[in-house]
């Protein structure tokens, strides 16, 4: 007993989530258009976290935000925090129990939906700058918001913008690449990057990454791909025996392919929670 | 500096003390001065395949120990010139070998002998690992069947991540050996085929030995098999060694033997 467990690691970490920036509230009419916008993409909004903000809000009279929270619970919304609180609005959202974090900052993120073509100019620039590529991707969720705010009636001019902010850092990690033969036993891992293996994976030898796995060679033992968790993973093998294939943790044993594109070439990848195996080159 | 092999295997009763005997005693017989030492402590029996348990009187645990020198220790053989044996302690265990002490004892032999043959102990654990750390090149000693041929596997990857050779980026150099062949029950399905095992393996074959009664014979006797050169056995490990200096010399023995006329009238 000299060594007490650990029970936690705090752990700094980017979380992509939903926005909702209000406008005006309150309004008769916030949770009709709101189960509306949900409704338009559900698969989309279904039980997502969504950070409230507050910074195209100011308004005349005292808000009570707990109707707003309980209105997004009702649209199948859950909020997680508010952002860009103004000064006066601090002591109502501190009541939600809810924190409110900075917003400021990223103002300069704030795009009007007209300007997605600024948003790939800059990526596209971002990306010819070379070794470290770091993408700021924007999906503006602004399905037929012009159709919407053209069938309201004029009196009711609350616009409500949900907002996808994906803000993906994509740096450019070279591939692992192993020249000699994984013997059993053995385990190589590629973090954060592909893994490209040379020589064969033998049986009880166990080859991962968490991008793709590339063996030039037979595949015997196993292979993991995504293994992190990334579902876009795919695994590319010159000779599929392999005892067990997996992306993003989702496996098949070597009963199941023996049927496929067995001690052929072969390419996994998943698609709807399903690896689908097919030969290369098989036309 | 001498060139240090490793005879290996993972599985136990292969044939990996055979081999060592017979290649060592190969190596001895084309002018090379060698020396085989046994790595198996605790369960000694080069020197019984060797014929020379009579004569053992100091062992390598001494030689680490300080307790003898190799003039002491080593045993000249009396057949071959050039041939010494290293044996292991039968009353100690594998824990007796530390690495510098056996860095220590192989250094000393280096300055000494052209080719130093380890014969390692089965398994994975410190005996064998200790026989293949300073290995320049291993033998790979396989049987013709699944679970010797995973165990070979194993050890290659334990070769080429554990050893000296590995830890300082280099690569050991790695030869097959397929022992107890029966072509005849390869062609029944019982054994896997001598390309399996390539397959399986991916290393370079360094020879094929057939399984034969000549060998238990040998080793009954007490004399290394390659010394029996009326046997196919035999003939095959003289191959093997010929192979080592880079020979090229044609497999043999991995065809049924066809009965002659003759034989077959005779039922024989």
């Amino acid at each position: 007993m000299s060594v007490s467990e650990v029970c936690f690691q705090l752990k700094g970490s980017n979380i992509t989530s939903i926005v909702l920036e209000l406008k005006n509230y309150p309004s008769s009419d916030f949770l009709n258009q709101l189960q509306n916008k949900v409704s338009q993409a559900p698969q989309l909004f279904a039980d997502s976290a969504v950070v409230i903000s507050l910074e195209k809000f100011s308004p005349d009279s005292a808000v009570d935000f707990h109707a707003l929270i309980s209105d997004c619970f009702e649209a199948g919304l859950h909020p997680m925090a508010f952002r860009a609180v103004a000064d006066e609005l601090l002591d109502a959202v501190k009541q939600t129990g809810l924190p409110a974090l900075p917003g400021a900052a990223r103002s300069a993120s704030v795009q009007a939906p007209e300007e997605d073509n600024s948003v790939q100019d800059q990526t596209s620039a971002a990306v010819g700058d070379g070794e470290q590529v770091e993408m700021s991707l924007e999906a503006t969720a602004e399905v037929s918001e012009q159709d919407l705010t053209a069938s309201e009636p004029e009196a009711v001019k609350t616009i409500i913008e949900t907002r996808v902010e994906i803000q993906e850092k994509l740096v450019h990690r070279p591939a692992k690449i192993i020249e000699r033969p994984v013997r059993g036993g053995q385990q190589i891992y590629a973090e954060g990057c592909d893994l490209i293996v040379l020589a064969q994976v033998s049986e009880g030898a166990e080859v991962l990454a968490d991008g793709n796995v590339h063996i030039y060679a037979p595949l015997r033992g196993r292979a993991l791909a995504g293994v992190k968790g990334d579902s876009n993973a795919r695994i590319f093998c010159q000779q599929l025996e392999a005892e067990l294939v997996s992306i993003a943790g989702i496996f098949i044993l070597s009963d199941e392919l023996k049927d496929k594109a067995w001690k052929q070439t072969a390419h996994i990848q998943l698609k709807d929670e399903r690896l689908e195996i097919a030969k290369i080159n098989d036309k | 500096m001498a060139k240090i092999i490793v005879v290996t295997s993972g599985k136990g009763g292969v044939g990996k003390t055979t081999t060592s005997a017979s290649i060592g005693t190969g190596l001895a017989q084309r002018g090379h001065k060698t020396v085989i030492i046994d790595f198996d402590v605790g369960l000694r029996n080069l020197d019984l395949i060797m014929g020379c348990e009579r004569r053992v009187v100091y062992d390598f645990v001494n030689v680490i120990n300080g307790e003898s020198n190799l003039k002491q220790t080593l045993i000249k053989d009396k057949r071959v010139d050039n041939l010494y044996i290293l044996p292991a302690s039968q009353t100690r265990d594998k824990d007796a070998l530390s690495q510098e002490g056996v860095e220590k004892v192989l250094d000393e032999l280096s300055e000494d002998f052209d080719f130093i043959v380890c014969d390692s102990p089965a398994g994975i654990e410190r005996g064998a690992q200790m026989a293949l750390y300073f290995a320049d090149m291993a033998i790979v000693v396989t049987n013709p069947e699944v679970s010797s041929v995973r165990d070979s596997d194993r050890i290659l990857g334990i070769l080429q991540s554990k050893s000296r050779k590995a830890e300082k980026g280099e690569v050991v150099e790695e030869k097959l050996l397929v022992t107890r062949y029966n072509p005849e029950r390869v062609e029944e399905g019982e054994m896997l085929s001598v390309e399996d095992v390539k397959e399986i393996l991916a290393i370079e074959l360094l020879g094929v030995i057939p399984e034969s009664e000549a060998v238990l014979k040998a080793s009954n006797q007490g004399s290394p098999v390659i010394l029996d050169d009326e046997s196919n056995s035999g003939k095959a490990y003289s191959d093997a060694v010929g192979r080592l200096f880079g020979e090229e010399i044609e497999h043999r023995f991995l065809e049924i033997e066809k009965k002659g006329f003759f034989k077959r009238l005779m039922g024989a």
